[in-house]
């Protein structure tokens, strides 16, 4: 199977699913000629013009707003935000319009919309470009959220997400863009709301996503050797979220590690945790679940703050250790 | 005080109905109907605070008295297929092209044969499938949704526009400019409507607005726009029905600002202090929008008062009746709550 980057894979999904289908478009500031601010819509100018790759003004909230419009006339737009933080900038067209629609009119309006967003610290661009915002987009009914952590996961979810009648957060992690992984040729899906078993183990779970995913995973391999079986749950949909892959891992391995680069406060690790306290899974328990989350506090510049702020491999691992040898 | 210049408007006042309704091409039978609709939407909005008043209406609500002849006035100007992104004041705009006052009523009253089967009411009535998009919650919440309608209008390359209307209290809001470059960067085919009843709940217009009319920060994005008397129903369908054109023809957005007034509180909290009672009492005497389209039909015998008291009865059937199709509706479903909710 080939080898390609997570930028590769998402900038294929977009351009397979706009040959198959005309009301597909995308949407955003330096998207053509520029190729978006990380380049994942290099080249798309050039096949598609000008009126299906839609450069815009510095305007995000009229850019997530006219999203939602087109997408409630029979549209298919995909958003593509700069940074994940300027969400922030538009969340009364997601969250009031968008997420809000098929509801408030009684079942007959569809938003079919994907907003792409690239969120997450590690390239010194500090408090207002590094931030990881799935948390706040996931409390609101009427927004899925998707955080695909592969090149193979994120093509297959594109997919998913551009077809889906409801409008979608697809969060996209910076440092990921670069990172190959094998995607087969040609059309797949991955199904939204299901999660995958990254790496299987027996004695604790780590459900993660995003570019925690691909940490866990380097400590997972890791502590195989010792004779640590983890089990790495990538969730890959936050909302809606596969609840009972989790009480079905947590059943097997007894011992749960949540593990995610938004702030702790109001984090989603809160949400795993009480899917698994208020289910059977509970009483499967061997020893206390514990989260590992981002600081709470603003991603700062110096690149050894940075790495502070947010859980790196070696937190991860010390934690499994703690939870596994039963120091809690 | 009142902000209304007359002079200034860019419409010259209608005086002389015959002349005007052939310049426009419009016909008697059309004349009474746009009179017929006005008459409609006042009633239906005078039913609705009677129902609120009888304790039988759940939630809040905005009506839109004294403002039906921008209501019927655009109504009428564009056509069936064209698409609407209404404010939250948006009762008569929706009765104006045509929406159905039973389902509408029973929205209100929150029962599941309302437009949204209860779970919008009177703030977010929509008919999506009549490409009405919506009234919104929001202030300003229709400039954004329109420029993405436009885009698709664009796209699709059919002989839509869309028309946005929000109030005067919208156009300070920062996504009036995000809106109207967009659209005008674009061409795209959009209509604005500033309903100017100048009032944001109790703010005067000019106490809040740097500069009026709103006409003018339309011509800072290159966009034609045209500051008109808003309570001559004719005015309103001459410039909507010029705008509409316009936009039709792709030559990009055009705005109308229509100066209005609201007869009742901005909703049920509003005890009516930042307004005295002397400039209620003139525009509902003096400016009232019905009462000066009825003159105007009367001078030029289209109508006697004979028929106009018809109207006027057959209306109060209509609205009657939507009442009481409403009272005798089912409540949704408790057991349905969650419906429709796919994330």
């Amino acid at each position: 199977m080939p080898e390609i980057t997570y930028r590769e894979a998402i900038h294929d999904a977009m351009v397979e699913e706009m040959r198959r289908d005309e009301n597909v478009f995308l949407i955003g500031e330096d998207i053509g000629t520029y190729g978006g601010a990380f380049g994942v819509s290099a080249g798309m100018l050039a096949e598609f013009g000008p009126e299906r790759i839609r450069e815009t003004p510095i305007s995000e909230l009229a850019i997530v707003g006219a999203a939602a419009g087109a997408a409630m006339v029979g549209m298919k737009p995909i958003a593509e935000l700069m940074f994940m933080d300027f969400i922030l900038l538009a969340l009364e067209p997601l969250m009031n319009q968008a997420a809000k629609a098929r509801y408030m009119f009684g079942g007959k309006a569809t938003v079919p919309m994907v907003v792409r967003m690239p969120g997450g610290s590690g390239t010194g661009a500090a408090a207002q470009h590094s931030q990881s915002l799935e948390s706040i987009l996931m409390h609101i009914p009427g927004i899925k959220v998707v955080a695909p952590s592969t090149a193979y996961d994120a093509k297959g979810l594109l997919l998913s997400a551009i077809r889906d009648p409801n409008p979608i957060c697809f969060v996209e992690h910076k440092l990921l863009y670069k990172v190959k992984g094998e995607v087969p040729v040609g059309e797949y899906t991955i199904p939204l709301g299901v999660a995958d078993i990254k790496h299987p183990g027996d004695d604790i779970t780590v459900v993660t996503s995003g570019i925690m995913v691909q940490k866990s995973l380097a400590v997972a391999q890791k502590l195989n050797q010792e004779g640590i079986s983890v089990e790495v749950l990538d969730l890959r949909t936050l909302r809606p979220m596969d609840s009972q892959a989790i009480i079905n891992s947590v059943k097997k391995t007894g011992r749960l590690l949540v593990v995610h680069e938004a702030v702790q406060t109001g984090g989603w690790a809160g949400e795993v945790m009480a899917v698994v306290s208020s289910s059977e899974a509970f009483d499967y328990l061997d020893a206390p679940m514990r989260r590992l989350a981002g600081k709470d506090v603003p991603i700062p510049y110096n690149r050894f703050l940075e790495a502070a702020a947010v859980p790196q491999e070696a937190d991860i691992e010390a934690e499994i250790r703690a939870i596994v040898s039963n120091k809690y | 005080m009142t902000t209304w210049k007359k002079e200034e408007f860019d419409n010259f006042e209608t005086t002389d109905v015959l002349e005007k309704s052939s310049e426009l091409g419009i016909n008697q039978e059309k004349l009474i109907d746009m009179y017929r609709t006005m008459v409609k939407i006042r009633i239906f909005e005078e039913m609705a605070d009677k129902q609120y008043a009888l304790g039988k209406v759940h939630g809040t609500m905005h009506l839109s008295a004294g403002q039906e002849a921008v209501a019927v006035g655009a109504g009428f100007a564009i056509n069936k297929g064209d698409y609407l992104l209404n404010h939250h004041r948006g009762h008569g705009h929706f009765i104006a092209s045509g929406a159905d006052v039973n389902k509408m009523m029973a929205e209100f009253l929150g029962k599941d044969t309302g437009y949204c089967h209860g779970r919008g009411g009177s703030m977010h009535i929509a008919d999506v499938t009549a490409n009405n998009l919506g009234a919104n919650g929001i202030v300003g919440g229709g400039l954004q949704l329109a420029v993405g309608v436009g885009l698709a209008v664009q796209m699709k390359k059919t002989d839509q526009i869309v028309l946005t209307i929000f109030g005067d209290g919208a156009a300070n809001e920062g996504i009036f400019h995000e809106s109207l470059n967009m659209a005008a960067i674009w061409n795209l085919p959009i209509l604005y409507l500033c309903e100017n009843n100048q009032y944001g709940m109790s703010a005067n217009v000019v106490r809040v607005s740097a500069k009026t009319p709103f006409k003018d920060r339309a011509a800072a994005y290159g966009i034609p726009g045209y500051y008109i008397d808003g309570n001559d129903v004719l005015a309103v369908y001459e410039f909507i029905r010029k705008a509409a054109d316009n936009a039709r023809s792709g030559k990009g957005p055009v705005f109308v600002e229509a100066q209005t007034y609201r007869y009742f509180g901005h909703s049920k909290s509003d005890r009516n202090l930042y307004r005295t009672k002397e400039e209620i009492d003139y525009w509902k005497s003096v400016e009232d929008p019905i009462i000066r389209f009825e003159k105007l039909l009367l001078n030029a015998n289209l109508i006697d008062i004979q028929s106009i008291n018809m109207i006027k009865e057959e209306m109060s059937k209509v609205i009657d009746e939507s009442v009481t199709f409403a009272e005798n509706s089912p409540e949704p479903d408790v057991k349905d709550v969650t419906e429709w909710v796919y994330a």
